[in-house]
């Protein structure tokens, strides 16, 4: 009992954290004095001195567009080069080859587009060159370039006949060095404190006790798990992410990294509420993913607790399904730790996500498809769920007899077809490629299951990245070119299709006048439409995903009732 | 106001539409719902494949059951379209039948008249109606008073005065001349009058989409799209569990996961409403102006005619010290019999009710004479048997009381000025030197129309009033009747000023005008309603014209606007709610041969595979003709809060929705097996 009360207490606190980041968030956005002002500003004003930024000049949504395409452009170039030059680059101890350039292509997709999916193993593929250049610059300027356009969203929301979103540059600049840098700071002496390494040494061979010999990795390892923690990127410094005791040696590192997880995406509903000087909104945002995150709670909880039927007929274990799961810590330690790192698709993994019983895979499943609303990483949470908001209100509008607004702003065609185009741009993807893969022998040969839990793993597998979440389910052996390849479209359509729509819609809404609310505006902070939200990002969810979660998961747990496993 | 009903199921009516129905299934036609051309191409590819199994043995007789069903998923549709076109024409012709055999006196440069048929006059033709004669077509009268008997739009059997200048300049085509001899220019070609633009409305091939219902045809679009890649999908997964799956009942799954139910009532929502609105006696000149109009939140109208009835009447005498009220009235009385202005008979009327005297006939003393209201001396009196009696506003009779070296008594003075503070106007009664007392005249209110402003700002909707009166007066007013703001001493120019303003700060400004002064305000304003009675400058400058010209109309057409997205919105959430249970009829079924543990999903206990397909089918596409009549009659709409209609409209169609079809495909279940159909 006292394990679940802290866990409650450690969300909750991260929570209360939260409301009062948001402001300090909006602050930042919004280019006002702050707490960090004396230190940071003199450092932001050098930069943009050096890279001749003009602080004052705001963009249009297409420039904005344009300065952010340039941008990934460049990343991934610097990346692909990196990674491909990686051989013959200094700071590499191990003497660690150059990748083959479709694993390079899709690692530089892969942290660019801030999904972190690894098909490499970090200590055995990438040496510290390119874990500082490649890995930990992308950590922080991904996100940043995510966080950057839903904060051009809210501005959308925020202005009234105005032509610009914001300065592209400058909301990169700021994001990276009054948030993610100091957080990281903190995060990083928080866990160094508890014996998280930090060092440039090669690695180191040890005897272990049954006289075998293991390798023992080093490496900057608490600078880049307290980026990867506070970036959403859980790629994981060692391959084994979390369960590693370099990563998380400690409970109190447990619950430092769990709380900060959730912080940013959480704090960007007040950040809107603050913004658009109602934060009222910003509870109604911020309900309905937490609404949305206790609802998933059960799927880990329940089946996982229930135990497995055929190991309680074998009498192992007492029935329980402790296959994959991190032992240091408690079962329920372990599921609420993956429910927290999928929301805001984190990916950080302290259980092996392809050994849990079926129906908790369907949990970890649903979070990946539905995405970002639950929290979400970095910009696309608050824009996803900005997205669900927008189609909620055109139904509750029409059901009130309105046409739509949202916070004062009319929702006309253009809105509502771009929210859902960039909606479906992530789901629908997933089914193709999961079709595709799944009909092709070159695919299925990557299969180390079959049977529904196969169909799972491939699955797994594409809604991971066309979501950007990046986690893998494992039992699936994905570095070759077709997983490759496939994976970097699944990833720029997921990533691309949210920013695109978030700019447009910013730059369309920015330009309308602001409508006085009336006793028929249906409110955004009415608790029935806050239900209406959670119920079309769950119905809209499950319609889509419904066959193929009956045939994997579903499917999967009634032959395990049965005494039959894949 | 009047109402004509027509019978939902008017047999000829469904005859016509059961015909028309089937005519649009070209899919020409069907281009205009997306939706529905999608199930009707997926339909004629299920039908193939049946019959291509009757010659190779496949299950010719499922399949060409889900076929057929498919088919009359269409046809529900289109069937319901057609009957929603087949009323509102229903409902124009009858306007214009009058119209069409009619003939009409032209009027030559010389003078002289010439006889044409009234279809063949055109915009600027001048006319000539006379006694018991049909007017033509529209037009505004250039010469000439007439009793119109406009019954054959309106219902409304009292005929009412028309007359050049002023408000009431227009005619409309179809109504009759009952007396008098008019003079009309013509203000409409043939095939352009508003009666011929209100047919093209509730015609589907013509009619233009409001912004509200394409995008959520988009979205309808988008959502086949997504489920169209789901249903293929199933297709190579289905090969991978080593499951074959028939085509026609992946088509079947398609069509009932696709939202066919709104998709298929889509066109006739749109229709029916402007059928409703045509039967409220609305003619609207555009299906956006009709949407925009359930968006409104700022009415502006006139005080007089709107708010208040025309005319000021006489409410209450107050006597001066030491003054019987019965002598205040009785000389109020006198000095008003000769009076007809409506304030003079009222004040008649009142004297009347106070002195007890009832119904009879008062005629003054012969040998008295009468003063009338003149504009120097601002008083009207009657001189009798020595008694000088007057009676005027307080400043006139201020005036007369000085040349007399009198003063007004003190707590008349205070009267006075206490009616005029509360929105009334004083009138003073002298005798001689001595002030009677004074006449309280009062605005009042039209009735019922606190209770409709109060639904105004039930559903939202601020009341502006615009009057000529002075500010106080008008505070007044607007306290009594419940209105939000007034725009006291406006000029004409105020009212396109206060459009423009409420405007830019966001809000969408409803307008109802007559004059001609009224049209730059009417062409500014999102929601213009024009009376009939009006002037043509102002018909033309609206979107919307009332041909019983009650101003009070707007509510109605701010109900029907809210009622036809309502009802949009009602039928897409109970669409979407339907799909729920039909993942679990056909889904177990599809993969229950191979995996039958998959049973545990047949919920509803469905007898077989096959008659639990068939039974989904048959129910998807029953469903749409059984909500026709909601679709034509429109949602119910009761002014309330956003939130509370979001609850109702919720609970009703979100949760009723998930309800109904698990009973629905039950009972279709249990008759597939009782009739052995599979």
């Amino acid at each position: 009992m006292l394990v679940e009360l802290a866990h409650v207490a450690i969300i909750a606190a991260c929570l209360a954290v939260a409301v009062f980041y948001g402001r300090y968030m909006a602050r930042v956005f919004n280019g006002d004095s702050n707490l960090l002002t004396p230190i940071i500003r003199p450092v932001e004003k050098i930069i943009y001195r050096l890279c001749g930024i003009d602080e004052q000049r705001e963009m249009s949504w297409k420039n904005y567009l344009l300065m952010l395409i340039c941008f990934e452009v460049l990343g991934i170039a610097f990346f692909f080069m990196l990674l491909m030059l990686q051989g013959v680059l200094p700071l590499n101890p191990q003497g660690l080859g150059s990748f083959r350039w479709d694993t390079a292509l899709n690692t530089a997709f892969s942290f660019v587009t801030n999904t972190e999916w690894q098909v490499y193993s970090g200590e055995r593929d990438m040496s510290y060159l390119s874990q500082i250049l490649g890995v930990i610059v992308q950590d922080f300027l991904s996100p940043a370039v995510g966080l950057a356009c839903s904060v051009a969203l809210i501005r959308g929301f925020v202005r009234k006949n105005f032509d610009t979103i914001g300065n592209f540059w400058v909301d990169v600049t700021r994001i990276v060095f009054y948030i993610i840098l100091p957080l990281a700071l903190i995060l990083a002496f928080a866990i160094a404190s508890q014996g998280v390494i930090q060092n440039m040494n090669p690695y180191v061979t040890a005897k272990t006790l049954e006289g075998a010999e293991q390798l023992i990795p080093g490496g900057p390892a608490a600078g880049l798990i307290a980026m990867q923690i506070v970036c959403e990127d859980g790629g994981g410094f060692f391959n084994v992410n979390a369960v590693h005791p370099f990563e998380t040696p400690t409970p109190l590192s447990y619950a430092f990294e769990m709380c900060i997880m959730l912080l940013v995406p959480a704090s960007m509903c007040f950040a809107f509420g603050e913004m658009i000087r109602n934060r009222k909104i910003g509870w109604a945002l911020f309900g309905a993913m937490l609404a949305l995150y206790l609802l998933s709670s059960p799927f880990y909880l329940y089946p996982e607790f229930q135990g497995n039927p055929i190991l309680e007929k074998l009498g192992v274990a007492g029935g329980m399904n402790l296959e994959g799961k991190e032992m240091r810590f408690t079962l329920f330690e372990d599921m609420i730790w993956t429910l927290t790192s999928m929301c805001p698709a984190n990916g950080s993994t302290l259980v092996q996500h392809d050994s849990v019983l079926p129906l908790s895979f369907m949990g970890i499943l649903w979070n990946i498809v539905v995405g970002a609303p639950i929290f979400g990483c970095w910009g696309e949470g608050i824009i996803t769920m900005l997205y669900y908001f927008i189609l909620a209100m055109f139904l509750g509008g029409l059901m009130t007899g309105r046409s739509p607004e949202m916070a004062g702003k009319k929702i006309e065609p253009r809105e509502i077809i771009l929210a859902a185009v960039s909606l479906l741009s992530s789901s629908l993807p997933t089914l193709v490629f999961t079709g595709i893969a799944i009909s092709l022998p070159l695919a299925l040969a990557g299969l180390n299951n079959y049977g529904p839990h196969g169909l799972m793993e491939i699955f797994y597998n594409y809604a991971s990245i066309c979501v950007n979440n990046g986690s893998p389910a494992a039992g699936l052996t994905t570095n070759t070119p077709f997983y490759n390849l496939t994976i970097v479209v699944g990833m720029a359509i997921g990533r691309y299709s949210t920013m695109f729509t978030a700019l447009a819609i910013a730059g369309s809404l920015a330009k309308k006048k602001i409508i006085p609310m009336t006793a028929a505006t249906l409110p955004v902070t009415s608790p029935f439409f806050i239900i209406l939200v959670v119920g079309t990002v769950i119905i809209v969810n499950a319609l889509q995903f419904f066959p193929i979660m009956m045939l994997g998961p579903i499917l999967e747990h009634l032959f395990m009732q049965l005494g039959r496993t894949f | 106001m009047h109402t004509k009903t027509y019978d939902l199921w008017q047999s000829d009516l469904i005859r016509a539409a059961a015909k028309d129905s089937i005519l649009k299934l070209n899919p020409r036609a069907l281009w205009r719902n997306p939706v529905m051309l999608i199930v009707e191409m997926v339909s004629a590819f299920s039908t193939v494949i049946a019959v291509y199994d009757l010659f190779t043995g496949g299950d010719f007789r499922l399949n060409i059951q889900i076929s057929i069903w498919l088919w009359f998923t269409v046809l529900f549709s289109t069937f319901s379209e057609a009957l929603a076109e087949g009323r509102g024409r229903a409902q124009a012709e009858s306007l214009r039948q009058a119209r069409s055999e009619a003939m009409a006196n032209r009027l030559l440069g010389d003078g002289s008249l010439e006889p044409v048929y009234a279809l063949d006059l055109r915009k600027g033709d001048l006319v000539q109606i006379g006694d018991g004669e049909t007017i033509p077509s529209d037009g505004e009268i250039v010469d000439g008073v007439a009793l119109v008997d406009e019954s054959a739009i309106t219902g409304e059997s009292a005929p009412v005065v028309r007359e050049p200048g002023g408000s009431m300049v227009g005619v409309t085509g179809g109504t009759r001349v009952i007396s008098g001899l008019i003079k009309a220019r013509i203000t409409a070609n043939p095939g352009e009058t508003f009666l011929d633009q209100m047919i093209a409305m509730v015609e589907s091939a013509k009619r233009q989409k409001t912004p509200n219902e394409r995008a959520l045809e988009m979205l309808l679009v988008g959502m086949t799209l997504m489920f169209g890649v789901v249903v293929i999908m199933l297709v190579p997964v289905a090969g991978y569990m080593n499951v074959s799956l028939s085509i026609p009942i992946l088509m079947a799954l398609l069509v009932c996961l696709m939202p066919t139910t709104i998709g298929g009532l889509l066109p006739a929502i749109g229709i029916a409403g402007m059928e409703r609105l045509l039967r409220s006696n609305v003619i609207s000149l555009s299906g956006k102006a009709v949407e925009a109009a359930g968006n409104v939140d700022v009415v502006l109208m006139d005080k007089t005619g709107t708010i208040t009835l025309g005319n000021r009447m006489a409410t209450e005498f107050i006597p001066a010290e030491g003054v019987r009220i019965d002598d205040l009235a009785e000389a109020a009385m006198l000095s008003s019999l000769a009076d007809t202005t409506p304030e003079g008979r009222s004040i008649v009327e009142l004297s009347k009710s106070v002195l007890g005297i009832r119904g009879r006939d008062i005629r003054p003393e012969e040998g008295s004479a009468f003063l009338p209201f003149s504009a120097e001396t601002r008083m009207s009196g009657i001189n009798l048997e020595g008694r000088e009696i007057r009676k005027g506003a307080s400043d006139a009779i201020e005036e007369l009381m000085k040349s007399y070296a009198c003063n007004v008594p003190e707590d008349i003075r205070a009267a006075a000025e206490g009616i005029a503070r509360e929105g009334g106007t004083p009138l003073l009664v002298a005798e001689g030197s001595r002030v009677l007392g004074a006449i309280r005249l009062k605005d009042v209110l039209k009735e019922g129309i606190k209770e409709r402003l109060s639904n105004l700002r039930k559903v939202g909707i601020r009341s502006v009033m615009i009057t000529g009166d002075n500010s106080t007066t008008a505070a007044a007013i607007a306290a009594e009747a419940g209105i939000d703001d007034f725009i006291g001493q406006a000029r004409p120019e105020a009212k396109l000023e206060a459009i423009r303003r409420y405007q830019n700060e966001g809000h969408m400004v409803a307008m109802i005008g007559d004059g001609t002064n009224d049209a730059p305000a009417l062409a500014q304003a999102d929601v213009a309603v024009a009376m009939n009675a009006g002037t043509q400058a102002a018909r033309e400058a609206a979107n919307m014209v009332d041909l019983d010209s009650n101003p009070a109309k707007l509510l109605d057409i701010v109900e029907i606007g809210k009622q036809i997205l309502i009802t949009r919105g009602a039928l897409t959430t109970f669409s979407v709610a339907n799909d729920v249970s039909k993942y679990f009829t056909i889904l177990p079924a599809m993969f229950a041969y191979s995996y039958p543990m998959l049973n545990v999903l047949n919920v509803m206990q469905l007898s077989t595979p096959t008659s639990a397909v068939l039974a989904t089918v048959i129910f998807n596409a029953l469903i749409i003709p059984l909500l026709i009549p909601l679709a034509l009659r429109g949602v119910r709409y009761t002014p309330s809060s956003a939130e509370d209609l979001l609850r109702r409209n919720m609970l009703i169609y979100g949760v009723g929705g998930l309800i109904v079809p698990f009973v629905g495909i039950k009972l279709m279940d249990i008759l597939v097996v009782l009739l052995h159909l599979v």
